[in-house]
């Protein structure tokens, strides 16, 4: 078992990316991803990290150059935030149909205008359906466990598709927090020798990237979709050897208090911990409340979801994107399309909240579960989604 | 390739769609593209090969008596070669298929 130390969330993936041996790093500098790829550049000028770091001279470039690392067989990683990922956005999709294992740090943060820098999910909602498999973290520990688990689930053969881990700009990205090191041989015993199923090499001459007509573009996209859906065991699996590895047993879809619980909190990334706080005080007062947080974003575990839903009354979904005049935000669209059809189906109340790094402390969430309780109450319908603390 | 592009089933695509043999792009029909056909009056052609360079899809090829004639399952029709010959032997005549 490795050390435990106190050490900001940033550094502590950079430390992961220099322990999980990549080849190639391509990044452009945007708040507040920049510790992390800093950090490796460092390790690459130190020349403690035998690898390529790229400073290329945008983010269009920099995932340019992941695809096209990731496809001559090198372990690549990259990281960006905001306007960083807006800007490499049309490789970020090109990644994911050439099936290159990628991994990708996303320090959310939301999009101008206005300028903000600041944490919330507007950024990865932007790429839901870029065809990645992505995933949020909620403390500096699961973001150090995920670097390894986001490389051996990209690189797997069954799988070859490149990874985002979400990780929250600030409020994650830049706190210092205890993180259990794993030990060098773990990390070599998880994360086996990268060998892709397909390549870019003289001796097998092979295209990648061609084009399609439209007699055959449709199966392209039906493979990719299969691929992409049939990923679950690997994941699954990469989670259930890193739990009994380092004793840390992570699922899509977590709960906490769900024992008896007739409304669920539902949280993704950072906030979550602060979700549980409310959840404590408000089982304190006898409310039967639990939580659930969404781990797995894609490929949705629709199974596993529906599972942990099962016999609540009411959904209480923090959403940190806006689908302006949709449906509900972006999670709760996908929350309650999820539910559709289900017996006993829950409402499922939408609060927008924690924009751009306004502050969302327990007490709000003890706010936004009696609200719930008393549209509940009031037996009306609710509005598909409501801007949580908005000043009049 | 083994199938046509229209047999083919998601099932049988390499990962990542990825051509596995090198140059099968010459097997796509590019000719169906096609509205109207360049035609030669070789009374005209003085064999110069400006219609043969200028094709930008290489659809353009020599016969045995040194003059130039369309590759029609390629040709698309564009007309360069015909806005470029030096002595206007080249006419674009409508498809009537």
């Amino acid at each position: 078992m490795g050390k435990r130390v106190g050490i900001e969330t940033s550094i502590a993936a950079a430390e992961a990316v220099k322990m999980a041996n990549v080849d190639v790093v391509a990044a452009y500098p945007i708040t507040p991803q920049t510790h992390i790829v800093e950090h490796l550049s460092e390790f690459v000028a130190d020349g403690v990290l035998d690898a390529e770091f790229v400073p290329v001279e945008s983010e269009h470039s920099a995932m340019s150059v992941c695809c096209g690392s990731s496809a001559v067989g090198a372990r690549t990683f990259t990281c960006t935030s905001s306007q960083g990922l807006a800007l490499m956005n049309e490789i970020v999709f090109i990644a994911s149909a050439l099936r290159l294992p990628i991994v990708m740090i996303l320090a959310n943060r939301s999009l101008s205008s206005p300028l903000s820098i600041w944490n919330d999910h507007t950024d990865v909602m932007s790429v839901r359906d870029v065809g990645w498999i992505q995933l949020f973290t909620e403390n500096a520990q699961e973001v150090f466990d995920h670097v390894f688990f986001a490389f051996r689930v990209a690189e797997d053969p069954k799988v070859s598709f490149p990874v985002m881990v979400n990780v929250d700009g600030f409020i994650l990205t830049h706190v210092i927090e205890p993180v259990e090191f794993w030990d060098q041989e773990q990390v070599d015993r998880y994360l086996p020798e990268f060998k892709p199923v397909h390549r870019l090499h003289p001796d097998n001459p092979t295209t990648m990237g061609a084009f399609a007509m439209p007699g055959l573009f449709a199966e392209t996209k039906k493979a990719q979709d299969e691929a992409l859906k049939s990923t679950m065991p690997v994941i699954l699996k990469a989670w259930k050897e890193m739990g009994e590895m380092v004793g840390r047993h992570y699922h899509p879809v977590e709960g906490y208090q769900t024992e008896g619980a007739e409304t669920l909190i539902l949280t993704m990334g950072s906030m979550g911990e602060t979700a549980s706080i409310a959840v404590d005080r408000l089982r304190a007062q006898g409310k039967p409340v639990g939580q659930l947080k969404i781990r797995l974003w894609r490929p949705f575990p629709f199974k596993e979801f529906r599972e942990a839903a099962k016999g609540a009354k009411h959904i209480i979904v923090l959403d940190r994107a806006i689908s302006y005049s949709g449906p509900g935000g972006p999670v709760a669209s996908e929350i309650r399309a999820a539910l559709y059809g289900e017996k006993d189906m829950p409402i499922v109340t939408n609060f927008i909240a924690g924009l751009a790094g306004r502050d969302v402390t327990p007490g709000d969430f003890i706010n936004m579960y009696d609200q719930t309780i008393d549209m509940a109450k009031g037996n009306v319908r609710q509005e598909d989604y409501i801007f949580y603390g908005v000043r009049e | 390739m083994v199938k046509s592009e229209k047999e083919l089933g998601w099932k049988d695509l390499e990962v990542g769609c990825d051509v596995k043999e090198p140059g099968n792009g010459s097997q796509y029909r590019t000719g169906d593209w096609r509205s109207v056909r360049p035609v030669w009056d070789k009374t005209k052609c003085i064999k110069c090969g400006v219609c043969y360079i200028f094709c930008p899809d290489a659809a353009i090829k020599k016969d045995e008596e040194g003059y130039f004639e369309a590759d029609l399952y390629y040709c698309k029709g564009c007309g360069i070669c015909a806005h470029e010959c030096v002595t206007g032997c080249i006419t674009m005549v409508e498809e009537e298929e």
